[in-house]
């Protein structure tokens, strides 16, 4: 890039650095990281279709719908007259994968370029030394910190998702949710909050444990896909919320599992093309801390014995193969086949799989892997949904109103109700 | 009793069922949009019918969910319903086909291998192949949509029609319409193109077998239709009793919650839905109004004298897609005598009309200049001799400065297409068209005025004094369907529908078509021409989008014919050669098909024929069935690339194992690589060969993803074909990284190039032993030893040392085959300069060099006389350069590198041609970035998206509006093509 502007040390005074939104808590957890290392962060929250048509304005309109939106969000934000032009800064992630997103950043600076808005230093988020700037650096601890936030988010998503189908005073959960995102927030701002962790968790547990719950049975949907769709809900429309109405209890991966795909990558790299050297040393390193954490959560989340744990991200490795290669690392890469797997396996075999429309990697690990889940698990009831600025929200939920329509007459059928039966079981729960 | 309810997108259905599960009343109607009142009808009918007050409701359907939630009515999925139906009244269905107004759907009743399992697919994000499709292809034909079903009965061949999308369907029948094909013909084939879309883009990889239902309007009323799915299915499906209301049957059957008939019905008269979004008015008073129709009052033309006129006289004709207009000019450039109207299919008719009424009305004029421009440029010129043909672009031009001498942009918003161009130093400095979408277009605002029995203009007039446009973004002209639905629910007027129609025909047209994110910065004197903006209401959402005024001529739909008058009279002839009027009146014209055997191809040719021995053909894909001498074409390094690829033959080896290489995506330019690994290790390689129809066709049941692109699709066909010819074993590797050139930050390849042999594996069926490792090719170190693993593994031992030799030998093969292309290259480029011949750098991806893939878009450009070079011909020349993109897959990169290369040539006889296929996702980046590399240094940027219909006629426009604006066109116009 010719005549980037940089980040500088001085700016880091004085710039305040807004960053997207894809999830709510986990970003709020990790721009609290960030704060505590001496940066002013904000979290963007504006929504709508202002955001889209930011997108759809200042970016090529056949860049994926993530792209848009990300884009959008901050054009939008910068437009809104809420910041000071002269001192804000944004940030991006950058992976650095053979997937169109690690260009998000450059189309970002294109688009900022139309706006009039090129003098806005953005930095890139990235651990594979892409970009760099003087006045932001990643460093280890900030990184093991994150990871911990990531954990943290995960676990409170998931203690959410679990409760919220159930609660029998609507916005219990939510607001347990919200009552514990501050709190760690507020201790993400201290070096020391890690070492809590596990008593946190266990006070989480505690909390949404106490919230009063009904007994029904919810069906159980999976969420999985690209990244940014499958989180946000500015992308998939709401996507839980609906789910939620309509009686589901939703299960979403966490975020962790993108991180120990980003580490996996690099020991499958090895295996496969002989690399080494101190990417594989750290990211060997880098799979121990993890791993490590994970333990810690799944252990609280077992003893718990009201929730259900989500499966080590090794099981995830171990799934996938004879179906797909670990070499598939582009996007979600292997992962989001994985996840369907995984999710099949732990009884949760109807599956949303959430796209962009035209997402090249989900081509492949998507819906081009759909057809090996089916014959291997004929319980799988798996609909891929598109998302792009111009889909309706209503063929998108009619789709997945048929796909519920079936899981029901299923477990009817499972619970040895008969053939009408299930039907009207799959009817009238509509 | 039960009632069932089927709110579809066009259509509403009602059943009512006694408790013995007998119909005791059905209707069925077309509802306009209008879905409250006539449910309410329907209900009321009801009860009158049967008697009965109360009953079991329920409602289905794509417009009934919302509506079911808010009047608290149960809401029964559709398809869903359609199997509770089929369960009752057609057990022992194994597949229903149900097709509607806008969705189709495949139900497979029982699961892959057998079991209870319900697969449905359904059209997601496209429309092709739905009952609105046939409904606007009829309307392209000019017939009702039941001729549709006559017409189809008589055909004699099917001509291919993209199956994909209804927008490109439409570009592909348009053209067999003006080239004169017979419409019988076309009919059947637009059905066909809905078998297609609906085998390939929903079966999705599984055979539609066992007991067929065919369910829903288009399968009910076109027996034809039925007809062409049983032939494409080989098989014989039902299209039982009641096959309109099945939907509605299942709804009924679904209904638990008893209810009064009544009360319900009078609860859909207060469902008056939520507020929707709105746009600002486009006039905030009459006052305003008036003053701004008097402003564009002002370039009403002067009436010209009368019928006595004995001057010269210029005939321009305009045979566009859905319309034709044609005009007759006097020597001050004033319009004598005009037409206008839709072409109805053939076009040739209404110019023979148009021209006897100019003899007859001005018996003392003199003709000295015709010319055609258009779709039907060709066809039009050739039958009625006419002096020259012109490109639309060029047309357009001329006939705008003729307005505005100093016009710098200009847009044409046409019935379903739209052309904007630049003007820089003027010439015509960048052209936008659309192709992948025709959202932005008239037709669009035709379908939604003809939805509620309008002419379009008196549509749009009803829009111009809205009080709250409804906001309905920019989004495709399928999508906006429900969205106008869903306005209508939320209690939108007409009049503000129309409005926001045509705010976003302009939004369309500027964000989605030219792309732009600054409006105001388009142009400084900007003409606005096209029927479309003869519409007040879109004429001024335009200029309030682009927050300027414009200049729309009076004859603002006249414009193509208009300047293609103006462009023949510049030209100064003689004499012209345009039928006499006796020769007009003995003017006969017949159509017939031929199929060409020049060579493989077999195109399909219309030979038009206009009475005495003058005939056109059209449909050729190139010169040979015209009489050139391919010998005299220039110099094509495609051409040479696809016989140097041809070379590798197979050479039967001493381990007696044949290797089946697919000839596709990755494989294309790396098969001199692998071709000499294998042989060299002693197995026989053959390949899947060159790419053709047929290649596609065997491979697409097994395509998962319908929106991937072609090139990918096609590898489906290649793995079959190898399959079937019972090679050992076939190699497909996944490659995460190409060979590295040292030109980017990284050597990627795309994510589908890279990973596509996994969706083969999961998707191929039959015996198939596919080698799909993971290998990287650009670590020569590593690679062998990687390589050797993987054929022990297969194989048995190899001794390693015969490994690396092999290894040793394909680098060697690959860098000599990269060295001879990029010789070939230069040789051409310089000799192509001695010889003052134009260069074209066709840049895309290696694969793209396959005549199925390019449609032989590098023939055509030798056809407009200009030679082709490949992309790889140049990149090693230009040193590694800072991009403004993550530069970071191999293929790409070489695309800024060939840009860069064109940019700094300083020579305006070598220019660049960007290959895009549809759904390319990587090109979305290297787009932009190709653009912004040739623009700084002032050169033209063209791209053609490929897909896997061959839409040369667009790609002509753009390529000889290229050749127009880097002035090659001066030279050439005139002379017959």
């Amino acid at each position: 890039m010719e005549n980037r502007i940089e980040f500088t040390e001085e700016m880091r005074k004085t710039h305040t650095i807004l960053i997207p939104n894809m999830l709510p808590v986990h970003f709020e957890l990790i721009a609290n990281v960030l704060v505590q290392h001496g940066y002013k962060i904000e979290l963007l929250k504006n929504e709508g279709r202002a955001v889209v048509d930011a997108g759809l304005s200042y970016v090529h309109n056949d860049m994926c719908y993530p792209a848009l939106l990300c884009i959008g969000q901050m054009i939008d934000a910068l437009k809104s007259g809420k910041y000071d032009l002269d001192h804000t800064a944004l940030m991006i992630t950058q992976t650095g994968g053979g997937c169109r997103a690690s260009n998000y950043i450059h189309l970002l600076r294109k688009a900022l370029e139309r706006a009039n808005l090129g003098h806005i230093p953005v930095i890139s988020l990235n651990v594979s030394g892409l970009e760099k700037n003087s006045g932001f650096s990643i460093t280890v601890p900030m990184l093991a910190q994150a990871v911990y936030a990531i954990f943290y988010g995960d676990m409170l998503m998931l203690l959410n998702n679990q409760v919220r189908s159930r609660e029998i005073h609507a916005g219990d959960s939510q607001r347990m949710l919200e009552t514990w995102t501050r709190r760690i927030a507020e201790e993400c701002r201290t070096p020391r909050f890690a070492t809590r962790f596990q008593k946190n968790l266990r006070a989480m547990v505690r909390d949404f444990a106490a919230i009063p719950v009904t007994d029904e049975p919810r069906l159980k949907v999976g969420i999985v896909g690209e990244i940014y769709v499958k989180y946000s809900s500015l992308a998939n429309n709401h996507l839980e919320d609906f789910l939620v109405s309509q009686g589901c209890e939703v299960v979403v991966p966490g975020l962790m599992g993108f991180i120990g795909l980003m580490i996996e990558n690099h020991l499958e790299d090895a295996r496969l093309y002989g690399k080494g050297g101190a990417v594989l040393v750290a990211s060997k390193v880098a799979g121990w801390y993890v791993e490590r954490i994970e333990k810690k959560m799944r252990r609280v989340l077992i003893e718990s014995g009201r929730f259900a744990a989500p499966a080590p991200f090794k099981t995830l490795c171990r799934l996938v193969e004879g179906v797909i290669g670990r070499g598939c690392k582009m996007g979600e890469g292997w992962l989001l086949t994985a996840e369907m797997l995984e999710l099949i396996d732990s009884g949760c075999s109807n599956i949303i799989c959430a796209q962009p429309f035209g997402c090249l990697p989900n081509h492949i690990v998507g819906k081009g892997m759909i057809r090996t889940l089916s014959r291997l698990h004929p319980e799988a009831n798996i609909v891929p949904i598109d998302y792009d600025p111009g889909a309706s929200r209503v063929n998108q939920e009619n789709r997945i109103k048929l796909m519920l329509a079936v899981a029901r007459e299923r477990e009817a059928r499972a619970h040895g109700a008969s053939a009408s039966a299930a039907e009207e079981a799959a009817v009238s729960a509509q | 009793m039960r009632i069932g309810l089927d709110v579809g997108s066009t259509t509403l259905k009602c059943v009512a069922l006694d408790e013995k599960g007998n119909i005791v009343y059905s209707d069925y109607q077309r509802h306009r949009a209008r879905i409250r009142e006539r449910m309410q009808a329907m209900l009321e009918a009801a009860i009158a019918a049967t008697g009965q007050r109360r009953a079991r409701i329920a409602l289905s359907g794509s417009a009934g969910m919302g509506l079911a939630e808010r009047m608290g009515i149960p809401f029964v999925q559709e398809v869903y319903a359609t199997r509770l139906a089929l369960s009752q009244l057609l057990p022992g269905t194994d597949v229903a086909i149900e097709l509607g107004g806008e969705d189709a759907k495949i139900l497979f009743l029982h699961g892959e291998n057998g079991g209870d399992g319900l697969e449905v697919r359904m059209n997601g994000t496209c429309a092709g192949g739905t009952g609105a499709f046939i409904d606007q292809m009829a309307a392209l034909l000019g017939v009702p949509v039941e001729e549709i079903d006559a017409l189809a009965a008589g055909h004699e061949r099917i001509y291919p029609i993209a199956s994909r999308c209804g927008v490109f369907a439409k570009s592909d029948v348009q053209p067999l319409i003006n080239q004169g094909a017979r419409r019988e013909d076309v009919a059947a084939s637009i059905l066909m193109a809905v078998v297609n879309q609906t085998i390939a883009g929903l079966a999705q990889g599984r055979d539609i077998a066992g007991n067929i239902a065919y369910l829903g309007g288009p399968l009910t009323f076109l027996p034809q239709l039925r007809r062409l799915f049983d032939k494409a299915l080989g098989a014989q499906g039902v299209c039982p009793q009641n096959s309109l209301y099945f939907v509605a049957y299942g709804t009924a059957l679904g209904a638990s919650e008893e209810m009064d008939i009544a009360e319900s019905a009078a609860r859909l008269k207060e469902d008056m839905g939520q507020p929707y979004a709105q746009c600002a008015p486009l006039f905030k008073s009459e006052e305003e109004y008036r003053a701004f129709a008097a402003r564009h009052a002002k370039t009403n033309m002067a009436s010209p004298e009368g019928a006595d006129y004995a001057g010269r006289a210029y005939i321009g004709v305009d045979a566009g897609s859905t319309t034709i207009k044609a005009v007759a000019l006097d020597e001050a450039g004033r319009i004598l005598l005009q037409d206008y109207r839709s072409n109805e299919g053939s076009p040739v008719e209404h110019v023979k009309a148009f021209l006897s009424a100019f003899y007859a009305a001005y018996p003392r004029a003199r003709v000295a200049g015709a010319a055609a421009t258009g779709y039907g440029e060709e066809l039009v010129k050739n039958a009625f001799r006419m002096d020259a043909g012109i490109v639309e672009t060029m047309a357009h031009f001329t006939a705008a400065r003729a307005f505005e001498p100093d016009v710098d942009f200009i847009i044409d918003i046409g019935g379903q297409d739209i052309k904007c161009f630049k003007i820089r130093g003027g010439a015509i400095d960048n052209i936008f068209l659309n192709e992948a979408c025709s959202s932005g277009c008239g037709s669009f605002l035709q379908a939604f005025a003809s939805a509620w029995d309008m002419s379009v203009e008196e549509f749009a007039v009803k829009g111009i004094l809205a009080d709250r446009p409804v906001d309905l973004g920019s989004r495709c002209t399928v999508f906006m369907n429900s969205s106008v639905k869903q306005a209508q629910k939320d209690g939108a007027s007409l009049e503000n529908i129309s409005a926001g129609l045509s705010i976003s025909v302009v939004k369309n047209a500027l964000y989605k078509v030219i792309r732009t994110a600054n409006a105001s910065a388009l142009g400084k004197k900007i003409v606005v021409q096209g029927g479309t903006f003869l519409n007040d209401a879109v004429l001024r959402a335009f200029e309030l989008e682009i927050g300027q005024d414009v200049i729309r001529p009076a004859i603002a739909g006249l414009m193509g014919a208009y300047g293609a008058a103006k462009w023949v009279q510049e030209m100064n002839l003689p004499e012209s050669t345009l039928l006499s009027p006796e020769e007009l009146a003995a003017f006969a014209y017949t159509v017939r098909t031929a199929t060409c055997s020049g060579c493989a191809n077999h195109c399909t040719l219309s030979i038009n024929s206009f009475g005495g021995a003058r005939r056109y053909i059209s449909g050729n894909r190139c010169s040979r069935p015209l009489g050139g001498r391919p010998e005299d074409a220039p110099e094509d390094l495609y051409a040479e690339k696809r016989q140097m690829l041809a070379a590798y033959r197979p050479v039967p080896g001493r381990r007696g194992v044949r290797i089946g290489l697919p000839m596709g995506l990755n494989f294309y330019e790396l098969l001199p690589f692998w071709h000499t690994l294998f042989t060299k290790l002693g197995f026989e390689v053959v390949t899947s060969g060159e790419s053709t129809r047929e290649t596609c066709a065997r491979g697409q049941k097994t395509i998962p993803s319908d929106t991937v692109c072609y090139p990918a699709k096609l590898m489906h066909g290649h793995v079959e074909i190898l399959r079937d010819m019972g090679v050992d074993a076939i190699f497909y590797p996944c490659m995460t990284y190409n060979m590295e050139e040292g030109k980017g930050d990284n050597h990627y390849n795309c994510p589908v190039v890279a990973y596509y042999a996994e969706v083969i594996k999961n998707n191929i069926r039959g015996d198939v032993r596919l080698i799909n490792d993971y290998v990287a090719p650009h670590d020569e170190r590593h690679f062998p030893r990687r390589m050797h693993a993987v054929l022990e593994r297969e194989f048995g031992p190899i001794p390693f040392a015969e490994m690396r030799e092999a290894c040793r030998a394909a680098y060697a093969e690959y860098h000599s085959y990269m060295a001879r292309v990029r010789e070939r290259g230069q040789e051409i480029l310089r000799k192509s300069r001695a010889a003052g011949v134009p260069v074209i750098v066709l840049v895309g991806r290696p694969y793209h060099v396959d005549a199925e893939i390019c449609h032989e878009i590098d023939r055509l450009i030798g056809e407009l006389g200009a030679a082709v070079i490949t992309e790889d011909a140049l990149c090693a020349d230009v040193p590694k350069f800072a991009t403004n993109v993550l530069n970071q897959w191999t293929y790409h990169a070489r695309l800024y590198s060939a840009a860069k290369y064109v940019a700094e040539s300083g020579d305006a006889g070598l220019n660049l041609v960007q290959l895009v296929s549809f759904g390319c996702g990587v090109d979305a980046v290297t787009t932009d970035e190709v653009r912004a590399i040739l623009e700084r240094a002032g050169r033209i940027y063209t791209q053609v998206k490929i897909d896997e219909i061959a839409n040369l006629g667009a790609v002509r426009i753009r390529l000889r509006s290229l050749f127009a604006a880097v002035g090659k066109e001066a030279a050439r116009h005139g002379k017959p093509n």
